[in-house]
């Protein structure tokens, strides 16, 4: 299908063969701060992996975080629900406000923050337990709910997940006898069914085929105007494709960040282009 | 001769060699088995489960010993397996490399290999000498002292196979420490717990050191834990070594009792394993 290209706002901007995402409105001015990351530092050890990192992640936005491998982004990630905090050894300096609260104080509830943020693996990480339990994990541990309330929500999330036509006849099986794409639909759904406000997805779509890659990206399409969503990804044309905004980071600095678009059409940092312009990395 | 001829024939030299060695090995175990059944078999009969443990020149069975094995396996069992699927947790999931976590593992590999009459002696002295007679509470405890070092290394072992990305997932929805270890780590490691607890009853079933200081034998039926009580291992030892013909017959009755047994359980367990060990 055509998309008109005369009407600003819904055009599908082609850029050196890269198709980037119709642009939602992205003037900063006009959107709500939902994550605001300040003078972030991150340590694993005395090993300094993050370096002044501040940025911001707009309420139901999708914000890429790109960059070569052992740059940061996966970290910046992690950051971001606290899931450094599993292993000893590893912390973060600096402020992350999420809705105006700092998650790097101490006083934080990490079981309570990471419930209002989802996160989906670069593997799926199915539980081994059925389909439906899988789902209702996240949703048992904080919510009394009924068992027809259990029920709903179920669905609702597999429906999310654009996974629900695909098992509702096999709620029982185990999670671990879908496909690889599949799966990590699954991943989605477990993680949307807690209702969070945020979802951080760390290449989400690295270990899959491309059509269930392609499905993973409409489905991100499809989830961010409820969540605001972070994705990490190596993949530029990936970035290009699903994100409004575009962090691009280089052995631990945030090189440069901005609207997608300016990214991959006028980069201001010589850098950047050269990553975007696939000259290294 | 060519280089290339040489190897050839250092290989078939080192295939003879190992070929040969599999076969001195296979022999042995195939005659002790051939030994046990032959033997074994013609001792079976209706009587060898349904009575007591004889006087010599008299007919009688096992069924007391069947019943005092039994009843402080499982018993031993009970008490063992939570304490060591407990412990195997604290190492694999909380104290991983601390110092604690070390000295709990150091201990429990010396544990895990210390001749079994030491337990015995142990717990001879722990509760035969102040109660003042044997009892099967006191053989119960030897059993379950020789199934925790087992079972916690099976847990632990099992428990570091899940990959962290699961307990990651868990803890990524919120999940409590507690809830991440019980709900998700324990499931995909369970049928590798559960290989560890079947080993561990297998390795109970033929102890005779430990049973021998502590519940010592009785000849008669008796199901009181504060008795001593018969047990298959020490009737084997008693029996095996008695003059008398008839008894001697029922040592190899036993003996083939607790081997099946045994073979039942690694059966199951490696079954297990097979099926679905422990699944990313």
């Amino acid at each position: 299908m055509d998309r008109p290209s005369e009407a600003q706002g819904s055009a599908a901007t082609q850029f050196r063969g890269i198709s980037l995402a119709s642009p939602r409105a992205t003037d900063p001015a006009a959107l709500t701060e939902k994550i605001s990351i300040k003078n972030l530092e991150f340590f694993y050890g005395s090993h300094k992996t993050l370096k002044d990192i501040s940025l911001s992640i707009y309420d139901r936005r999708v914000t890429a975080f790109i960059g070569p491998s052992g740059c940061g982004k996966s970290t910046l990630l992690r950051v971001l629900n606290r899931m450094y905090d599993l292993y000893p050894g590893q912390r973060a300096a600096g402020t992350v406000l999420l809705d105006g609260q700092d998650i790097l104080s101490p006083k934080q509830d990490i079981n309570l923050l990471r419930a209002r943020i989802g996160m989906v693996f670069q593997r799926p990480t199915p539980f081994p337990m059925s389909i439906f339990d899988n789902v209702a994990f996240g949703m048992r541990l904080y919510e009394r709910l009924s068992q027809s309330e259990i029920d709903g929500r179920v669905e609702e999330a597999l429906k999310g997940a654009a996974l629900w036509n695909e098992v509702k006849e096999k709620l029982n099986q185990s999670g671990l006898s879908l496909s690889g794409g599949q799966q990590q639909r699954l991943c989605i759904a477990r993680a949307i069914a807690v209702r969070p406000s945020v979802l951080l997805l760390d290449e989400p779509a690295s270990a899959l085929d491309p059509i269930s890659t392609a499905k993973i990206e409409e489905l991100i399409d499809s989830l961010q105007s409820q969540y605001t969503i972070a994705i990490v990804t190596h993949n530029m044309q990936q970035a290009a494709r699903v994100s409004d905004f575009t962090a691009f980071l280089l052995m631990g600095e945030l090189v440069e960040f901005s609207r997608t678009e300016d990214i991959f059409t006028k980069p201001a940092d010589p850098r950047t282009e050269a990553y975007v312009t696939g000259r290294f990395g | 001769m060519t280089l290339y001829e040489r190897r050839k024939m250092k290989n078939r030299i080192a295939l003879a060699a190992s070929g040969v060695a599999a076969l001195i090995g296979l022999f042995w175990l195939l005659a002790i088995l051939g030994t046990l059944v032959v033997n074994g078999v013609s001792a079976l009969s209706f009587e060898l489960f349904t009575e007591s443990t004889p006087p010599p020149g008299s007919a009688g069975g096992l069924l007391n010993a069947m019943f005092g094995s039994l009843v402080m396996s499982v018993f031993g069992i009970v008490i063992g397996t939570p304490v060591g699927i407990l412990a195997g947790t604290y190492l694999a999931e909380y104290g991983k490399s601390n110092a604690l976590a070390s000295l709990i593992r150091f201990i429990n590999d010396v544990l895990l290999s210390a001749p079994s009459i030491i337990i015995g002696l142990f717990v001879y002295e722990l509760m035969v000498v102040p109660m003042g007679h044997f009892s099967a509470w006191a053989g119960t405890v030897a059993l379950a002292l020789i199934v925790i070092p087992v079972v916690l290394r099976t847990t632990e072992d099992m428990l570091n196979l899940v990959p962290d990305s699961l307990r990651e997932a868990a803890a990524g929805l919120g999940a409590p420490k507690w809830q991440v270890v019980s709900h998700v780590v324990y499931r995909a490691a369970r049928s590798g717990i559960v290989t560890g607890i079947l080993l561990s009853i297998a390795r109970v079933s033929g102890e005779t050191a430990p049973l021998l200081f502590t519940a010592l034998n009785n000849q008669f039926w008796s199901a009181n834990m504060n008795a001593p009580m018969a047990n298959l291992p020490v009737v084997i030892f008693t029996y095996a070594l008695s003059p008398y013909e008839d008894w001697r017959r029922l040592a190899w009755g036993g003996a083939l009792l607790i081997t099946v047994t045994i073979l039942v359980l690694n059966i199951a367990a490696r079954l297990l394993t097979s099926r679905s060990s422990v699944r990313q």
